[in-house]
């Protein structure tokens, strides 16, 4: 995983709030069986509306989100992150996110760092004064600046240290492979199995 | 740097805990430290076609194999047809889909069942109805209507494909502790007044994202004297309210639904884990984070009206009006939902005609839902012009129901009786609404196009679906089947 310390890009505006995650990614989109190549698929319904944000040139490069909250909401499909990323957005703001996918956003890279509902509305107001506007986020200093100003966002410390480093999660906990051993050895003998199988 | 509110450390807490608190400490491989997460133990990985083909993807990047494939079981069910499932399947994508789990199975050593095997089904009817899913263990599954199985006193809840590949390739997880949450429900329910219009009103009461952050307790007489098919309808959508996992204290009730199923433990095993199951329930004097009272005395058959689990009322009532509504936010969301709908505000929900009728999904697929459908329904005929499909949540639970005649039901009433899967909940295989049409739904969720392109949906239980199915309009048990409700 590449490492994220800092970015610039074209700030996306998108004021709508509980975009959910069939709206970043509608379920049809689910069957492909591959990692990446989601670009197409990202908000594909509600690009259908000409006047969508990302349908304006202006923003087509974006790669920066200022949503409404409660961003991300909804079914726990990654592809949703996957999508966001294969466009090109490396960070979305909003003042409040659907926990899985803030979860699944920390383990590809993606950062979703969370800004106070006024801030949000004062970001949409300056990138509506100067479409295509670019902001820079510096997870370091966990701020991200737009049109002059600097706006300090929350992100949690471990998900921080993990982007800041790049760390790969599966790796990180087989550093304590002996330790998952020694909890299975004590693990009782009426807790589930699947196999082998046993017929109704 | 910020300064934020630390979570509240789930298994630190001295003394009296709750349920989820137990089952938490009971699964802790390893403390996390410097805000690093707790590494949580995995009793039971569920896996679908769906959210795993990009996981085995990743494990066979690394060269890594599954940990433990006998705490793993895979069913199909999102994609799979309801119709003619001895044919290949005709969309390219599902049939993907399907062929790449069977493949990944067969290459990591994982218990698939597939289209055909009297095991196949959704996944959280699967679980439950093999004995897998059980009190005091910790359940997931990349598919967040995996809070299903907290029914049993269970820590279950969903998780995207990297956690799937983390769990396939450790049988852990690293998890940051959850805050938790009392919803208590005292007294009795109204005849035709089931689990699904508890879960309803409770998130039209706390909204879809009121239970975020929380594990969400469910307690209470009301809650008590549910059946097991009752509080996994509740524990399902307690996503919807926006809390990844929801529990019920293992009772009584809980033993007896799970003892002599196939993979329930056996003998001393039953007796040693009873034992410890019945030191599961909260502490008299536990805390909980934030709680939440409902009256079910009160409670009246529910409908959500709008394109969110929580834009609901009760089904006597009216389309509110977004004016009224005094949360910029809230009015905003409300305004998109009725033109969504296309309805106006006044509008007696009663009088809402109705073009389909879809009974099943995790929420509502199970034996005793379509037991209930059908003890509304048996003896009649559907209102012409509307179409019903019965999809039953797995294929035991289909044989199940044949064995009892509950097809016959169906089929003279005039719906057409499926084969098991996800269906028209999700509309991933071909079970969809067409553009335009209305929808009365047992599923989970009511989001724009969830049921298909342009297709509006009103949540309600296997009850209301059924007086809906029999009227043509939004209906409750009540006006079909005056004082034979029980």
């Amino acid at each position: 995983m590449e490492p994220f310390t800092t970015h610039t890009g074209v700030a996306v505006p998108l004021p709508r709030s509980a975009v959910d995650t069939d709206q970043i990614i509608p379920a049809v989109y689910l069957k492909r069986v591959t990692k990446t190549g989601y670009e197409d698929a990202l908000f594909a319904n509600l690009r259908q509306d000409p006047s969508f944000v990302l349908n304006d040139p202006v923003y087509a490069a974006g790669s920066i989100l200022f949503a409404g909250p409660d961003f991300g909401t909804g079914s726990s499909r990654e592809h949703a992150v996957w999508a966001l990323r294969d466009y090109g957005f490396r960070a979305v703001f909003a003042p409040r996110f659907g926990d899985i996918f803030r979860g699944n956003s920390g383990k590809q890279g993606l950062l979703t760092g969370v800004l106070p509902e006024d801030v949000i509305a004062t970001c949409w107001a300056a990138i509506e004064a100067d479409p295509g506007a670019t902001a820079t986020v510096d997870l370091q200093a966990e701020t991200v600046t737009l049109s002059g100003e600097t706006y300090p966002f929350e992100v949690d410390a471990y998900t921080r240290w993990r982007l800041l480093e790049g760390l790969d999660d599966i790796g990180l906990t087989l550093r304590d492979e002996a330790l998952i051993t020694q909890f299975e050895q004590g693990r009782e003998a009426w807790r589930p199995v699947t196999l082998p199988v046993r017929e109704s | 740097m910020t300064e934020t509110t630390p979570a509240p450390q789930i298994p630190s807490r001295e003394g009296a805990r709750t349920l989820a608190e137990k089952v938490w400490s009971d699964h802790l491989v390893k403390r996390g430290e410097d805000g690093a997460p707790d590494l949580i133990y995995i009793d039971l990985h569920l896996v679908h076609e769906v959210t795993s083909p990009q996981a085995f993807d990743g494990l066979r990047a690394e060269g890594r194999p599954v940990r433990r494939p006998d705490l793993t079981i895979a069913t199909e069910d999102h994609n799979t047809p309801t119709l003619n499932i001895d044919k290949p399947i005709a969309d390219i994508t599902s049939r993907t889909q399907i062929e790449t789990l069977r493949r990944n199975a067969k290459e990591f050593g994982v218990r698939l069942h597939s289209l055909g095997d009297a095991e196949q089904g959704i996944v959280h009817i699967v679980g439950p109805q093999l004995g897998l899913t059980m009190p005091g263990v910790t359940v997931v599954c990349g598919d967040s209507h995996t809070s299903t199985h907290g029914a049993f006193g269970a820590m279950a809840f969903g998780i995207g494909t990297s956690e799937v590949e983390h769990v396939l390739a450790t049988q852990t997880l690293p998890l940051k502790p959850f805050k938790t949450m009392a919803i208590t429900v005292e007294g009795t329910l109204k005849p035709g007044v089931t689990a699904k219009d508890i879960i309803l009103a409770v998130i039209a009461k706390i909204g879809t994202n009121g239970g975020q952050g929380y594990v969400l307790e469910y307690r209470g007489s009301a809650i008590r004297s549910l059946s097991m098919e009752g509080r996994m309808t509740i524990c399902n959508m307690s996503i919807e309210a926006g809390a990844r996992a929801g529990m019920v204290a293992p009772d009584q009730t809980t033993f007896d639904y799970l003892q002599g199923r196939p993979h329930a433990p056996k003998g001393a095993d039953w007796d040693a884990a009873v034992e410890y199951w019945r030191t599961l329930p909260s502490d008299d004097d536990a805390v909980f984070d934030a709680e939440v009272f409902l009256d079910a005395d009160e409670l009246e058959p529910f409908v959500t009206w709008g394109t969110n689990p929580g834009q609901g009322t009760t089904l006597a009532g009216e389309v509110p009006d977004p004016a009224a509504i005094d949360d910029p936010q809230l009015r905003d969301s409300a305004q998109r939902a009725l033109e969504y709908m296309d309805l106006q505000p006044g509008t007696r929900l009663k009088d809402i005609k109705v073009d389909a009728v879809f009974m099943g999904s995790c929420t509502n697929s199970r034996i005793e839902d379509l037991r209930a459908f059908a003890s509304v329904i048996k003896g009649r005929r559907k209102a012409d012009g509307v179409r019903v499909m019965v999809v039953p949540g797995s294929a035991r639970v289909r044989l199940e129901a044949e064995a009892e005649g509950l097809d016959k039901v169906f089929e003279e009433f005039g719906a057409e009786w499926r084969f098991a899967g996800c269906s028209m909940c999700l509309g991933m295989n071909p079970d969809q609404l067409a553009p335009g049409e209305r929808c009365a739904s047992t599923s989970n969720r009511n989001f724009e196009g969830r049921q298909g392109k342009g297709g509006r949906t009103h949540l309600v239980s296997p009850l209301v679906a059924a007086a809906t199915a029999i009227r043509g309009t939004l209906s409750a048990p009540s006006d079909v089947l005056e004082g034979a409700l029980v």
